[in-house]
């Protein structure tokens, strides 16, 4: 699927596509459920406001390519969205269809079906047409959603935009971070190339403040981009943190996605700590992948978790233990082998290998390396709520960085910089721009 | 439980249901199986001078995932030789001596219906039916609705056909004409003993727009073909009834057009069909469908307190009158249940596009004067659970129904009676009285 190649063996690869793509007779099918409702509550509880019901007619009346750019013109990464966005407690969760105790429409699959098929048809590229160039130069630091949504809406609008990480793929946490079963790193690098036929262009490997310094960046470009997402897992100072088989999670996650040396063996009983999204997926990843006994461990209940109920409800149905106020004092180990998780009560549980998902660190240098550039006492960018406007006239922010949490809401936070950039800089903005479609539409 | 059977001028049948002179009755086989499932008669696929069929034949049409609402063919009359037929026809009739076999006709001359018909009667077939309704192929020989649509024209050959039978003749009309009188009303004149229809539609069903051939393809080109199935249930009903009311039409009516369930049935009935006809369903889903259509018609009776098909039969033709004669004081008002509505809007769009922009969503102001009784209920639940409830300014409703039809959870909107006693008065009432004129207000 993907023109850059990714080595084979990785544990990622064991696990199955968790909502396959539809089929046409399926997709056609389901579009015929949809209501068309009008003032749609799927298309406000959509951070970007895709058109839903617009684009699943247009599924109904084999107008593909119609639907294709419904959906991208609102959301660049609408492919990635369709498959990571947690429909459940946004657009299907607002269908009519809730209120009737019936299903509702399956949108995300719908969306899938409709960019995929797009991408596979090859003619993904000349769906958004370009304004010519204009001159103008931006930079975006972090190659995730945010940044690629900024990029790729000014490139349309004829910016040259350079999208910079240190990780050598694109895609940022699409690429590392997402449950393979719901979209494996191809996925991601499938949609960038989408993106780099908008004229998005990537520097891999690329630390932005070591490798090129903040002050270069800015006077390099007209204005600059900062997506650059979290920093590394949170480890826990308790006794016998240090050593082999204890592991951040989204450190684990990106080994078991992108590195074909990760392995299980000699894995059969896992502990997962925390109690947000990341704490399930990574849950849900090592007992899809075969680990006898996986527990995930909280030190609160249920009700005060951040992950999504309906994902707890999954990981439960692939054996997954959930334990409730579960405080970690201790790792066991003999012989600095890893043995167990000794709780504050005194419980302990056996394991090889306990993965640490209670958060991650801020960026907070990075940022601040750009004058006038704030952040918050958790190291949060602060930003306009409106435009992502930073302290400095010429930076703009984003994303996880800025405090957001789904790839939906950073593709808007990189749609609205995009608009407030193109404004600042004076760059004229067509009538139809992609930019422009969906919700919080500001004219320039 | 109720009598199902009928006797449609003098042909006995077990039940209401009869299949239609198409592809399902081409053979004796397949007459056998539907009477063994529970078919009460059929109409043989039309005989006469054996034809050639083109492949491909059907086109249809698909509604919103809906396969076959309309559907359509360019197959001419029987492809098999008349001995054989004829023979099955008889072996059938003996085998099922209680059922109805009637055995439908197309040939040209004079001296054919003579022999057609008697070849036919020697089999011991129950009726005829003349095939005066093939809109496609036939016509340009002639034959099908080329006689069905010039009354003359059929009035003679039918008469031809009267003269030579000893059995009941039935005329199968097509709907390809101005005014379904005239052909319906020369098949009497004519001595027929009884009518059929709709025979199909012309129509093209679509266009391959990558061949850019209509449907069906045959080869690099295409024709019209004859029309039916779900989609012509309307017309064929409304044909019907307005031969059901005619005083001259003293002959009992075999209706067609759409019939897919009980339901359909029991409409044709109520607005004078004697017996129905029945094809594209069984096309689509086999014979089998039978079982609930006599089973549904037989529990619809029973609710209804009647005991046979006859008590039915033209029981809603009273109230199909002219448009002069309807009731203008009678009037009803849109009512959305504030608990039932889901909130999709769809009726708030379609009322405000199409009609009066009467429904509304949230706290909006009500004009002074006008009525909304479930307002408060509908913001309230809206305000509460964020679901977008709907709720209709009855003042400015002026009763069209569009919403009720496009509602998509039933029961949700219902149209109340707000007559309020107002007394009846028609049309025709106000220009008896001089009232009718824009401008008086009476």
């Amino acid at each position: 699927m993907s023109a850059t190649p990714l080595p084979q063996g990785r544990l990622e690869q064991q696990l199955e596509d968790g909502k396959p793509l539809y089929t046409e007779g399926e997709a056609v099918a389901e579009a015929h459920r949809c209501l068309f409702c009008h003032d749609a509550p799927c298309i406000t509880a959509c951070p970007t406001g895709i058109d839903i019901p617009r684009f699943i007619r247009k599924i109904g009346t084999g107008n593909l390519r119609g639907s294709a750019q419904t959906i991208l013109s609102a959301n660049l990464l609408g492919y990635s969205c369709a498959r990571v966005c947690p429909v459940e407690v946004l657009c299907a969760g607002a269908c009519v269809y809730n209120a009737w105790e019936r299903t509702p429409i399956a949108i995300g699959r719908l969306q899938r079906y409709a960019t995929e098929t797009l991408f596979a048809q090859g003619e993904a590229g000349t769906l958004l047409p370009r304004a010519a160039a204009n001159g103008k130069r931006i930079a975006c630091v972090g190659a995730g959603p945010a940044s690629l949504a900024a990029a790729g809406y000014l490139a349309l609008e004829g910016c040259e935009a350079t999208v910079f990480d240190r990780n050598p793929l694109p895609g940022g946490l699409n690429t590392t971070g997402v449950a393979p079963y719901k979209m494996p790193a191809e996925g991601s690098l499938r949609e960038f190339e989408f993106l780099a036929s908008l004229g998005v262009r990537f520097e891999g490997g690329v630390e932005v403040g070591r490798d090129v310094p903040a002050a270069k960046l800015l006077a390099d470009h007209d204005a600059v981009f900062l997506g650059p997402g979290l920093g590394g897992d949170t480890t826990l100072a308790i006794p016998g943190a240090e050593g082999a088989g204890v592991q951040g999670a989204t450190a684990w996650i990106e080994r078991m996605k992108l590195d074909p040396t990760a392995s299980l063996a000699g894995v059969t009983r896992a502990i997962v700590v925390g109690g947000g999204n990341t704490a399930i997926d990574a849950a849900r990843e090592l007992a899809q992948l075969g680990v006898a006994e996986v527990s995930l461990l909280y030190r609160r209940t249920q009700a005060d978790m951040s992950g999504y109920a309906h994902e707890l409800e999954a990981a439960r149905a692939e054996g997954v233990r959930f334990v409730e106020r579960a405080v970690p004092a201790a790792f066991v180990r003999e012989n600095s082998v890893l043995k167990a998780l000794r709780l504050s009560d005194g419980r302990e549980f056996p394991c090889e290998l306990v993965v640490l998902a209670i958060g991650q660190a801020s960026l907070a240098a990075l940022a601040q390396a750009f004058p006038d550039v704030a952040t918050d006492a958790k190291g949060r960018i602060v930003v306009d709520a409106e435009t992502g406007a930073t302290g400095n006239a010429k930076v703009w922010a984003g994303g996880d960085a800025t405090g957001g949490e789904l790839v939906v809401t950073g593709v808007q936070d990189g749609k609205r910089a995009a608009r407030a950039i193109a404004k600042a800089l004076g760059i004229p903005v067509r009538d139809d721009a992609p930019m422009l479609a969906g919700h919080g539409t500001v004219r320039t | 439980m109720a009598d199902l059977s009928i006797d449609f001028a003098g042909i006995k049948s077990p039940n209401p249901f009869w299949l239609a002179s198409a592809p399902p009755t081409n053979t004796g086989e397949q007459i056998m199986r539907a009477f063994d499932a529970g078919w009460g008669g059929a109409v043989w696929k039309t005989l006469g001078e054996p034809v050639v069929d083109t492949s491909s034949r059907f086109g249809a049409i698909e509604v919103g995932g809906q396969r076959m609402v309309g559907f359509n063919n360019i197959e001419l009359i029987t492809d098999r030789p008349l001995e054989v037929n004829l023979r099955e026809i008889r072996e059938a009739k003996r085998r099922y001596p209680r059922h109805a076999v009637i055995v439908s006709l197309m040939v040209e001359t004079q001296d054919d219906w003579r022999t057609i018909i008697q070849q036919v009667e020697d089999t011991g077939a129950d009726a005829l039916e003349l095939n005066f309704g093939c809109p496609h192929g036939m016509c340009e020989r002639g034959m099908g609705s080329a006689v069905g649509q010039e009354p003359e024209v059929l009035k003679t050959v039918a008469g031809w056909a009267v003269e030579s039978a000893s059995i009941p003749v039935l005329v199968k009309l097509t709907p390809n004409i101005g005014d379904i009188l005239e052909p319906g009303v020369a098949a009497v004149e004519a001595g027929a003993h009884g009518l059929s229809l709709i025979n199909t539609i012309k129509s093209i069903t679509g266009v391959d727009l990558d061949r850019m051939v209509p449907y069906p393809v045959v080869g690099e080109r295409s024709t019209n073909g004859g029309y039916c199935g779900p989609a012509v249930k309307p017309i064929a009903l409304h044909m019907v009834a307005a031969l059901a009311r005619d005083p001259r039409v003293t002959i009992p009516i075999s209706g067609i057009g759409g019939i897919s369930t009980w339901r359909d049935a029991a409409e044709f009935i109520a607005l004078g069909a004697s017996s129905v006809q029945v094809c594209t369903a069984v096309m689509h889903r086999g014979f089998r469908i039978v079982e609930d259509l006599c089973d549904g018609l037989s529990h619809f009776l029973d609710s209804k307190g009647m005991r046979s098909v006859a008590e039915l039969r033209g029981k809603a033709l009273g109230a199909y009158v002219e448009w002069g004669d309807l009731d203008l004081s009678y009037k009803v008002s849109a009512h959305v249940d504030p608990a039932k509505c889901i909130g999709c809007e769809l009726c708030l769009v379609a009322c405000r596009d199409a009609s009066v922009d009467a429904i509304h969503t949230g706290p909006v102001p009500l004009a002074a004067g006008h009525v909304a009784a479930t307002r408060d209920q509908a913001i309230a639940r809206a305000a509460g659970s964020g679901v977008h409830v709907t709720w209709v300014d009855e003042t400015a409703c002026t009763g069209c129904n569009l919403c009720s039809h496009l509602c998509p959870v039933p029961g949700c909107i219902t149209m109340k009676d707000v007559t309020g006693g107002k007394p009846f008065e028609s049309w025709n009432d106000r220009i008896a009285k001089g009232t009718h004129k824009a401008g008086h207000h009476g």
